[in-house]
């Protein structure tokens, strides 16, 4: 778009699945008309003679033939549509039409505004309440959200997170937990096709203080802090962003169960290791939530047994090479680690490094590595530079050490551990006192 | 009859939308200089060595140069310069 603005017309070609995508983010940026073509989908692993024959073929959309389409979309003469372009505001209210208890919560669902499960309606009461559990002003402006990179973004203040606190069934002394997590920018419903989520660790006093579990089933639905925090973000990054909706915000393929919640604490008085948001910079005495971004594979063994080093190769190796992962260790696991020598959380993160290995060649022939990492690669920049280097059957590793995040957590009522896809960029740290 | 009740709205602020205009369209291609920009998703480039093959055999007056960013999903401002100055028009792909 920015081309056409300078001056020059160009035409975008995109697969047939992205089509109503394309055209509401033309609609979004005010050039409603700009000209779009469609292909099938998909491109990936397709070979020149398919791709020919998408090229040779019809526009799945416009059913013409492709290349007409795109010839038409340089050549054509504009009309009086294009020439107007789209200036418009987009309002939304403080306070929605009175109606019944079930006539709102149908219409939560059917606009898309819940997780599908039934909400609590954010009454003026509720609110108010809620809002209670800050010192900060109502229309204080908390952050902006989009659901992905191309999107533009939406703007939100801290009683729309509140109301999205409420629907999620949240208490007031929960909310800084939850603004800091608006603040974060990191959005819980990524539009992403690889159906990413967004899980949060709380560390720090306030963990306590809201009675959130570290302990027996911590990931799992068993606390009520942990549960209603994880919903919260997740419905206000649907809200606040401008919608997670299947087909137009939301594309991820498969989806991913940690999109109903998906928050926990770390055991800081039962770890060995220093907490995690004391290794961003944070004090033990201050209160912080960390965003992963993924949430999408898991890896899963016992121990440190007498194997544990084979075992541990092969969960690294089946990670995917594109996203780090938060290695989750019961403490009993992190104490038999340190028995082994690993007494600090970056000891055991360098061996993972060191040991998340691949062959060059599976490690390069992945979608995502050849579209975010290999023209990074061309460009010169470390350490993919070097990955590209190696020969094809060379070993390389899929990680630096500080892309492993390391929790610890758990009920010790085994030796458990998990590997998550989730990746921790820098400022994904927040502050939580800031939000009290 | 059910008690009516006022609750909020839970949507965020939308940003206001700026209608732009398209640039002017070309007369015809022949003997344009049209940018092919590879938006690097996996195998792309190979559908646009595709789009590039069609042009040599159907319209080969049309000037094809292949174009990339520098890097995926981030603007590059350096190609975008190249295309505006040296470019009669662009087709950009494949983007999802």
């Amino acid at each position: 778009m920015s081309l056409e603005e300078s001056g020059v017309p160009t035409v975008a070609v995109h697969t047939d699945a992205f089509a109503r995508l394309a055209q509401s983010v033309a609609y979004a940026n005010g050039m409603p008309t700009t000209r779009q073509t469609y292909v099938p989908q998909p491109i990936v692993d397709k070979s020149p003679a398919d791709l020919r024959a998408y090229v040779e073929g019809e526009d799945p959309i416009s059913n013409r033939p492709f290349m007409q389409e795109v010839i038409e979309g340089l050549s054509h003469p504009l009309n009086d549509n294009d020439l107007n372009g789209m200036t418009f505001e987009r309002m939304t209210p403080r306070l929605m039409d009175p109606n019944t208890e079930d006539n709102l919560q149908a219409l939560f669902v059917e606009n898309h505004w819940t997780d599908n499960l039934p909400i609590i309606l954010p009454t003026e009461e509720r609110v108010a309440a809620m809002l209670k559990g800050t010192s900060h002003s109502p229309d204080e402006i908390v952050g902006r959200l989009n659901p992905t990179a191309f999107r533009e973004f939406w703007e939100f203040d801290v009683e729309k997170v509140a109301v999205n606190a409420v629907m999620a069934g949240a208490k007031p002394e929960y909310f800084p937990v939850i603004l800091a997590l608006a603040a974060s920018g990191v959005s819980a419903r990524s539009s992403s096709t690889n159906s990413f989520a967004t899980i949060s660790l709380v560390n720090g006093p306030i963990r306590n203080e809201i009675g959130m579990n570290d302990g027996i089933g911590v990931m799992g639905p068993y606390n009520h802090a942990n549960s209603t925090i994880g919903r919260a973000h997740n419905l206000l990054s649907i809200n606040l962003q401008g919608g997670s909706v299947p087909d137009d915000t939301y594309m991820g393929t498969l989806g991913n169960w940690y999109n109903y919640s998906s928050c926990f604490a770390e055991a800081e008085e039962r770890s060995p290791w220093q907490p995690f948001h004391v290794q961003q910079g944070f004090k033990p005495t201050d209160s912080a939530v960390s965003v992963f971004f993924g949430g999408w594979y898991t890896q899963a063994g016992y121990g440190p047994r007498e194997t544990w080093q084979e075992k541990m190769r092969r969960a690294l190796a089946a990670c995917e090479q594109n996203i780090a992962p938060i290695f989750v260790l019961d403490p009993i696991v992190a104490r038999g680690f340190v028995e082994l020598g690993f007494d600090t959380k970056e000891k055991l993160a360098n061996w993972c490094s060191e040991n998340a290995l691949l062959p060059a060649r599976e490690y390069w022939d992945d979608q995502w590595i050849q579209t975010l990492k290999y023209p990074l690669a061309v460009a010169g920049v470390e350490p993919f530079a070097s990955r590209l280097k190696a020969k094809p059957d060379g070993l390389v590793s899929m990680y630096e050490p500080e892309d492993i995040s390391i929790v610890v957590t758990g009920g010790e009522t085994q030796g458990a551990w998990k590997m998550i896809a989730g990746e921790h960029r820098h400022g994904f740290t927040v502050s939580v006192d800031n939000w009290r | 009859m059910a008690e009516k009740i006022t609750i909020h709205d839970p949507r965020g602020y939308p940003p206001k939308v700026t209608g732009k205009r398209l640039a002017p369209r070309l007369e015809s291609l022949d003997g344009k200089v049209v940018f092919l920009v590879d938006c690097l998703f996996d195998n792309s480039e190979v559908f646009m060595e595709q789009v590039q093959l069609w042009f040599a055999e159907n319209l080969p007056t049309v000037k094809i140069r292949n174009i990339k960013p520098r890097e995926s999903w981030v603007d590059d401002p350096k190609m975008r310069a190249t295309v505006e100055a040296e470019g009669d028009a662009a087709i950009l792909g494949v983007g999802l």
